[in-house]
């Protein structure tokens, strides 16, 4: 247990403040910048931009969580953490499951508040505003699993960075199906599916990109 | 210490098409060292790597009793932490109280530099602060890849003294070295013998 607690701290440490990187406030300013450019885009028509901004909230977090992909794996590899763990006999496994919810942690709790000024942004109601942000809470956990699965399989590789992005960004379609889906009049049980497909990434996780971290090295 | 032990059956290890060493054995009880030598690009690090387990052999087998400790040129210390915090963080893996972490630390001449950011340290510096992180990991067989590398000759002196110490309290050192290493009782696997 205080094994599990020391590496939680020193993950999220490194994702919070992450030394000169940026940290966890770039993908909160990047969603909200996101969500305050779009009614300049489509002007200020308020139903348009009420039947429209949960959609665009959706894909601002999705956009938002790739942004600290490349710092989720590749460092530890480059600084050699991943070996001394492995001879200290921590399995890869576990070390991805806590650095997923470390991964959460830094920005899943912080974009579901930066959605409440940014459904203000776009006009979106009340209840239209709850569907979000239990979209948010359930859909969120599989973003911070699929970054951590892609940084894993990407690390190490020249322009991993940039790759990483583009193979989130497929796998992350269905997430925001449903998830914005849930939206739409009588879209509830997209809630449900959201949740589901998190779920199994959560599941999936670890044991993918424990693998790929092991083959790896060399 | 435990008693342990270390013994390579038959290693291959093949980098791409190139066959680098084939045929290699050896066994080391508690107390014993040896030293791998040969030059560059023959295998020496990635026979650590086998022996350490992070890397398959392409035929052949480890055999191994107690846990490993690993040096290599990557310092696994986060670079933008402080030393002290660094270093700590494998303290606290390694169950290793604050009395301990301050011996380890003052052994290795580190106590000026624990507020110093890791990379603002020197490589020699860098190296020093592994070496802490290793005697504070208390594993009795020691894998030492190049661990005179960016050392002065009083860091030098000092890594020499601090295997001498591990053997004698029954660890075993194994050292991938281009350089002289003295140590009594150091016995030299030349890479060259076994090369494919």
């Amino acid at each position: 247990m205080s094994l599990f607690l020391t590496l939680l701290r020193r993950d999220l440490a490194q994702l919070l403040l992450g030394g000169r990187r940026g940290g966890a406030l770039l993908p909160v300013l990047f969603f909200l910048a996101v969500a305050m450019l779009f009614p300049f885009a489509v002007g200020p028509d308020a139903p348009v931009l009420a039947r429209t901004g949960g959609g665009v909230i959706w894909v601002a977090a999705l956009l938002a969580a790739i942004l600290p992909l490349d710092r989720l794996i590749e460092p530890d590899l480059e600084l050699g953490m991943f070996d001394q763990w492995a001879l200290r006999g921590i399995s890869e496994e576990w070390l991805v499951a806590v650095r997923v919810l470390a991964h959460w942690l830094s920005f899943g709790p912080p974009l579901m508040l930066a959605a409440l000024p940014a459904s203000a942004l776009v006009g979106i109601d009340g209840p239209t505003l709850r569907l979000v942000e239990l979209g948010l809470l359930v859909g969120t956990p599989g973003l911070a699993a699929l970054g951590v699965l892609v940084a894993a399989i990407t690390a190490g590789l020249r322009g991993g960075a940039a790759l990483g992005g583009l193979l989130a960004i497929p796998l992350a379609v269905p997430l925001l199906v449903f998830g914005a889906g849930s939206l739409a009049p009588g879209g509830e049980t997209g809630l449900a599916l959201t949740a589901a497909f998190s779920l199994v990434l959560l599941a999936m996780t670890p044991f993918a990109a424990g693998a790929a971290i092991r083959s790896g090295r060399g | 210490m435990d008693a342990c032990r270390l013994a390579a059956h038959d290693l291959a290890c093949r980098r791409g098409d190139r066959l680098l060493f084939a045929q290699l054995s050896f066994a080391l009880e508690s107390g014993g060292a040896l030293q791998l030598a040969g030059s560059n690009g023959i295998g020496k690090s990635s026979l650590i790597r086998i022996l350490a387990g992070l890397l398959e052999p392409f035929a052949g087998s480890v055999e191994r009793t107690g846990a490993l400790g690993l040096i290599d040129e990557r310092p696994a210390l986060d670079p933008h932490l402080p030393l002290g915090q660094a270093l700590s963080l494998w303290a606290e893996i390694d169950g290793l109280g604050f009395l301990a972490r301050e011996n380890c630390a003052d052994r290795l001449g580190l106590a000026e530099l624990l507020e110093v950011p890791v990379r603002y340290l020197s490589t020699g510096q860098k190296k020093r602060a592994a070496l802490a992180r290793l005697i504070g990991q208390q594993a009795p067989i020691w894998l030492l890849d190049e661990p005179l590398n960016g050392l002065d000759s009083k860091g030098i002196g000092l890594v020499e003294e601090l295997t001498a110490e591990h053997c004698r309290a029954g660890g075993i050192v194994v050292i991938a070295s281009h350089q002289p290493f003295a140590l009594s009782g150091l016995a030299r696997l030349e890479l060259r013998n076994f090369a494919a």
